[in-house]
């Protein structure tokens, strides 16, 4: 796999889709392959977050402990990206990551990502209008949310 | 040490000396002879030819006399020089025999001075002046009194056979010496002042420049290395004045001598000429006075210089001497004394009415009273300043009480020699002191007192050991031979030689150093004469490796292995041409491109251009990814191929390279493409220049390069072969035989942990310990960490078993968390032992059986210890 279809598979991902061809090839360059075999952990829940990783082959599960024990909440698949907020802001990790087949990610470090961005301001830019679209899009849910959830109060104190 | 430089040249050389004088004094009836033979030259064989002429009983014609003269001349000539070279030859001998007792005398000093004093000694000013200064002593020594002698004889000879000649002659010869000797020395006096700031004037730059050394980190943190610069520049503008003045005056007194010495002829030819007309000195006389004039100017000028020379190393002597003699010197028989008898540690440690006084007067002990009990554990707490750490050496006898005493089992500790106090008693201060040796020769420093066993030359050198120990007893330097085998394991209680290691390996997990060695072993290499049968286990593990990546598939992923015949995708493009380790620097992997025979074969398999081009690529790359990132940042370090200070010069390179035609380019061009692939690791860096056919070239160049390689290149690499071991290599490359993938999660990780649990399996962790015991630490031990030489020093110091130990601030560096537990560790070792631990935090204090506390040089009582229990911890 060569530099350029990395830089292909970062230019796919929404995060990373708004900075400039060079930049996102420095990004490339300066990120990993790395490989998992079938049930081998990717990262573990509570550990710091150090980095994003993108699946290039292979699956995963995402699991979440709880009370009752682990429970699989969400499959990874090709080109699926995970543990992207752990390269934007200081918080642990929320789920563990388990390979569930032999799985190859492309591993984008923290620091590296970071040094990016502080020299480039472009690229933060980038990514901040990235995220800014998020927001607006979790906003616009949750107050649709609200509306329901209100309806349905309104209509549960009818009923 | 003698306070003259005379008086140590007397008592030190004077049968030498006298050996100069006798050879010297033996030469001058030849000189005199070889002067007075121009004149029968002259007056006999020139001016009465047709005389008969008796040579030593032969009848001789005239031709006859005139070639046996001559002849007679040419020997005389000759042996005057043997006599000059055995002289010169003797007197070197000489001086290099009392430099190295020069020095050896002071080195011996420093080992003598007080402690309190070695806070006021500059490192750079004793360097300079046991290195530097005293090599004019010792060239003055070695002619102390053949330049005298042999000059000044030479000088009397020649004046008085112009005497003989004539009286007359002779008084206008010395006619002007009454005006030089009065100017010369009036000049010289002031040359002397100048040289004695000239001594002191080096020897702050010499400070300076070691402090500079040892403070470069904190000048730049704080950019004052303008301010460092400015500053230097003063100090040399000052040593700069005073050579300038002494230069002047030195030349002064040349010009005058010389001017004096020319005008002599002018007297010769007046005064000669008119004796000659008047018929009362025959010329042969003239010409014979003149050419006996000629060589008069050259003893003197010899004479001259060694007056300039005496009064400068007169000067040295008592500048350097007068350095090394600090008041309260410890006396030489302290040192050097072996105990005799038992002594006995028994009863209690005590102090009565101790008092120290630092250097300035002000009282850092005061009048302290108790006693210890041994054996016991006493822990020393107070604030830092507060006389812990001379509480600490007092009670180790290192520095003695300005009043009062302490006494161990009754003994007066100010009365007993360093051997007993250094064998029996154990001292850990701070910061420790590591030699830069190895670590094991640090750990043993402790037990090496006096040879054991004498050095056993090997037949062959017998011959010139000897001759080598002769030397040395008559340089007055160490009777005792470096080489012998010095450590006591007796006193270690080790008594079979294979019980050392395993000693060794326990003392270190008692400091909780063991782990530590035990990486550095791993990541060091064995050494040539040591360890044979090591390698053969080594290639065992190696197997047994082989064995398990084999049969675990998950493991066989993590490495890829070295394969003679296949190109290793995780090494870098280097190491898969070379296909060994560099021995020495001939093949150092970041130069190998510029090896006029890399390049041979390179040129040889074709495939030079191939690399040009994948070098130009990779230029290509790199100036696309890093040309708007400013020079100091961290992605130069760690990803780029090109240094930030060399991407403009590849910016261009890249622009002006035609890929069609490479060849154009010159050759320094050349050469920068032609190096840049030579990092690339395929599996790493993803860029697809390193083809499948590229790879299949390079494993034929492999092939050329071993094939091919000249015998004089041949210890310079050592190549990987499956079933050898390879010297050049760490042990852990050695067990791995091969690369840890890149991009397998954990793999670096799990290899570790694979290689460690092989070794021990096979059971040598004890012997990769001894290998990292040859691990140098470097000057001032360096490469170990601050923690890491705490624990060396205290390692150093339970190894012999003393039966008391004393430590003070031993264990800082430690981790916080860590300290109590080696604490305890080192009590349990030292148990049915005396320890007594001057802390930094009170908190530890609970860890000892009894406690010291100490507030401005005075002992707290109980009731006072209990309120200041609480400030105490806050600050620990």
């Amino acid at each position: 796999m060569s530099l350029q279809d990395d830089v292909d598979v970062l230019r796919a991902i929404p995060l990373f889709a708004k900075i400039e061809p060079a930049k996102l090839k420095l990004l490339a360059f300066t990120s990993e392959h790395m490989e998992f075999e079938a049930g081998e952990t990717v990262f573990r829940q509570g550990d710091p977050g150090d980095a994003a990783y993108i699946i290039l082959d292979g699956s995963a599960d995402i699991v979440v402990d709880t009370p009752q024990g682990a429970v699989t909440v969400a499959h990874l698949a090709r080109n699926d990206v995970v543990g992207e907020i752990a390269i934007l802001c200081d918080v642990p990790r929320t789920a563990t990551v388990v390979a569930s087949s032999d799985l190859a990610t492309l591993r984008v470090g923290k620091d590296a990502f970071f040094n990016l961005v502080t020299q480039f301001p472009q690229v933060g830019v980038g990514i901040m209008s990235e995220l800014a679209h998020r927001l607006h899009q979790t906003t616009v849910n949750l107050t649709d949310l609200s509306a329901k959830l209100r309806r349905l109060e309104t209509e549960g104190g009818t009923a | 040490m003698e306070p003259t430089i005379f008086g140590y040249i007397r008592r030190h050389s004077w049968k030498e000396q006298l050996i100069v004088l006798a050879i010297t004094a033996a030469s001058f009836p030849f000189l005199y002879w070889s002067l007075n033979l121009p004149k029968t030259i002259v007056n006999d064989a020139l001016s009465r030819p047709d005389e008969p002429h008796n040579f030593y009983g032969w009848d001789l014609d005239k031709f006859q006399y005139l070639f046996a003269l001559c002849g007679l001349f040419l020997a005389l000539v000759l042996i005057n020089g043997i006599f000059k070279y055995i002289v010169n030859v003797y007197a070197g001998l000489v001086a290099e025999r009392m430099l190295r007792r020069l020095r050896y005398d002071l080195y011996s000093h420093i080992l003598r001075f007080p402690l309190p004093h070695m806070k006021r000694v500059s490192t750079g000013e004793v360097v300079q002046m046991i290195n530097a200064e005293t090599e004019a002593l010792g060239g003055y020594i070695g002619t102390a009194l053949q330049i005298p002698a042999y000059q000044g004889g030479t000088l009397l000879v020649i004046l008085v056979f112009i005497f003989i000649q004539d009286p007359v002659l002779g008084l206008a010869a010395i006619a002007l010496y009454p005006i030089q000797a009065y100017f010369i020395p009036k000049l010289q006096r002031r040359v002397n002042r100048l040289g004695k700031e000239r001594i002191r004037q080096v020897r702050r730059l010499a400070d300076r420049i070691s402090e500079t050394v040892s403070g470069v980190r904190d000048l730049r943190a704080n950019d004052a290395t303008q301010y460092e610069r400015a500053r230097m520049s003063q100090e040399l503008s000052v040593v700069y004045y005073i050579r300038y003045r002494i230069y002047i005056l030195k030349f002064m007194i040349k010009f005058i001598n010389n001017f004096f010495a020319q005008i002599a002829p002018f007297f010769f030819f007046s005064v000669g000429g008119y004796l000659v007309l008047t018929g009362n000195v025959s010329l042969g006389a003239i010409v014979a006075v003149l050419s006996a004039h000629k060589d008069l100017s050259s003893p003197w000028r010899e004479l001259l210089d060694y007056y300039q020379l005496l009064q400068d190393v007169r000067i040295k002597y008592d500048q350097v001497v007068s350095q090394f003699q600090p008041r309260g010197l410890v006396d030489e028989r302290r040192q050097l004394d072996e105990p005799t008898g038992e002594l006995k540690f028994e009863g209690e440690i005590e102090a009565r009415g101790v008092l120290v006084r630092d250097e300035e007067g002000d009282t850092r002990l005061d009048n302290l009273s108790f006693k210890i009990p041994m054996p016991s554990t006493v822990a020393i707490t107070g604030p830092g300043g507060g006389g812990r750490e001379e509480l600490a050496m007092a009670l180790a006898g290192l520095i003695t009480p300005d009043a009062g005493r302490v006494t161990i089992g009754g003994q007066d500790l100010a009365q007993l020699p360093d051997s007993v106090l250094g064998r029996k008693m154990a001292f850990v201060g701070f910061p420790p002191f590591v030699g830069s040796d190895t670590i094991e020769d640090n750990l043993l420093l402790g037990m090496r007192h006096r040879p054991l066993h004498p050095y056993q030359p090997s037949k062959g050198e017998e011959a010139r050991y000897k001759r080598e120990q002769m030397d040395t007893a008559r340089a007055g330097n160490s009777p005792f031979d470096f080489r012998a085998d010095w450590v006591d394991w007796a006193a270690a209680g080790v008594e079979r030689e294979e019980d050392r290691l395993p000693f060794l390996a326990r003392t270190l997990e008692v400091v909780q150093l063991d782990a530590d060695v035990y990486a550095l072993g791993l990541r060091g290499t064995l050494q040539a004469d040591r360890s044979a049968d090591l390698r053969e286990k080594l290639l065992e593990v190696r197997r047994a490796m082989s064995q398990r990546l084999e049969s675990d598939e998950s493991l066989a992923r993590l490495v890829e292995r070295f394969d003679p015949a296949r190109y290793n995708s995780n090494a870098t493009l280097a190491e898969n041409l070379l296909f060994g380790a560099p021995a020495d620097d001939q093949f150092q992997i970041d130069r190998l491109a510029e090896h006029t025979y890399v390049r041979q074969v390179l040129d040889q398999v074709g495939i030079s251009n191939e690399l040009r081009q994948a070098g130009l690529g990779l230029a290509r790359t790199m100036v696309e990814l890093f040309a708007d990132l400013p020079p100091d940042h961290e992605f130069y370090q760690q990803f780029s191929f090109i240094r930030a200070e060399d991407l403009p010069d590849y910016q261009a390179l890249v622009a002006r390279a035609d890929p069609a035609a490479l060849d154009r380019l010159d050759e320094n061009d050349r050469q920068r493409l032609l190096a840049l692939p030579f990092k690339l690791i395929n599996a790493r860096h993803r860029l697809g220049l390193i083809t499948k056919d590229l790879e299949a070239k390079i494993l034929e160049a492999r092939k050329v390069f071993r094939e091919n390689l000249p015998p004089e290149l041949s210890s310079s690499v050592a190549f990987f072969e499956p079933d050898a071991y390879n010297d050049a290599a760490s042990v852990q490359d050695n067990v791995l035989f091969g690369k840890v993938a890149y991009g397998a999660a954990q793999a670096p990780v799990r290899i570790a942990a694979l290689i460690r649990s092989l070794l021990e399996e096979a059971g040598l962790r004890e012997r990769i310990i001894e290998v990292g015991l040859s691990f140098h630490c470097g000057p001032g031990g360096g490469r170990l960490s601050v923690a890491q030489r705490q624990k060396l020093a205290i390692a150093r110091a339970i190894l012999r078993r003393p039966m008391v130990l004393v430590l003070h601030d031993a264990a800082t560096a430690i981790d916080a968390a860590d300290q109590s537990e080696l604490i305890e560790r080192i009590l349990e070792a030292m148990d049915g032992r005396t320890v007594i631990w001057s802390l930094a935090r009170a908190d530890l204090a609970g860890l000892f059986g009894m406690t010291l506390a100490l507030d401005k040089g005075r002992l707290l009582d109980a009731a006072e210890q209990e309120q200041k229990v609480e400030p105490q911890e806050a600050e620990a």
